[in-house]
């Protein structure tokens, strides 16, 4: 017969198991909404309004070489690209402000750099590896997912599915 | 009491098995790297410690340029 004892033990290892499930932002989930991350400018002004938008988020760090590296190809597309409604969100996940400050005031980039001060947006999304960019489309949805950086490759492949996804309609009502 | 030990040995048995097919638990995650990316964790961060250890080690084996030399290959040249 089962007792409260037996049920007991059998909700302790299914609290076991489920320790293990994660929730992974991968290509088609919605990805979280970055105004309500609690993310902190640190340079390019404001979040702006990404509702219908297609939006790079693209994680770095200041002791992630790879990230350094993308930076520059990450500013040609800003600059390409942001006249036609791209939105770049670079999401700094240091643990301390100050080096993710120092690391922005270095570089200067010219797109919109925040910093993730608790790792909370970067713990919910469970990023692969560093860097790593989510283009997420109009319907705010994870379109495509890149992990690392791999230079020219990177660029080519990104610049393409972006202009896929700039090309889409969008079905948010225009401001 | 026999069903109590079945139990307490499926639990244990549960916990262990999911600890180590898991390996979201092990690995440092990809965002908790700085301390490991920083320059006091590169092996070859102190150059005078280097070339002693490798010159220990070329004496030790007989393998002088065997590491860190360029070239390689057949040695016919």
């Amino acid at each position: 017969m089962l007792s409260l004892k037996h049920l007991l033990w059998g909700a302790a290892l299914a609290g076991v198991a489920l320790i293990s499930v994660r929730a992974e932002v991968k290509v088609g989930s919605p990805f979280p909404a970055l105004a309500s991350a609690g993310l902190v400018p640190l340079s390019g002004g404001a979040l702006p309004e990404t509702a219908g938008k297609v939006v790079l988020v693209d994680f770095w760090a200041s002791w992630c070489a790879p990230c350094k590296a993308s930076f520059p190809m990450i500013a040609k597309l800003h600059q390409d690209l942001a006249g036609r409604g791209l939105v770049i969100a670079a999401v700094g996940i240091d643990e301390k402000p100050a080096l993710a400050a120092a690391f922005v005031k270095k570089l200067a980039p010219p797109f919109l750099t925040l910093h993730d001060p608790q790792q909370k947006l970067v713990q919910q999304v469970v990023v692969p590896t560093m860097p790593t960019s989510y283009l997420v489309g109009r319907d705010g949805r994870v379109r495509f997912v890149h992990e690392g950086f791999h230079g020219d490759a990177t660029d080519r492949e990104l610049r393409k599915e972006i202009e896929t996804l700039l090309a889409e309609k969008s079905n948010h009502p225009a401001p | 009491m026999k069903h109590r030990i079945v139990l307490f040995a499926l639990v244990s048995a549960g916990a262990f098995l999911s600890g180590c097919a898991n390996t979201n638990f092990a690995p440092v995650k990809p965002w908790e790297r700085a301390t490991l990316a920083s320059y006091a964790m590169r092996p070859d961060r102190d150059g005078l410690h280097t070339a002693m250890m490798e010159h220990t080690f070329f004496s030790r084996e007989t393998a002088s340029g065997g590491r860190g030399v360029g070239g390689s290959g057949c040695g016919c040249n």
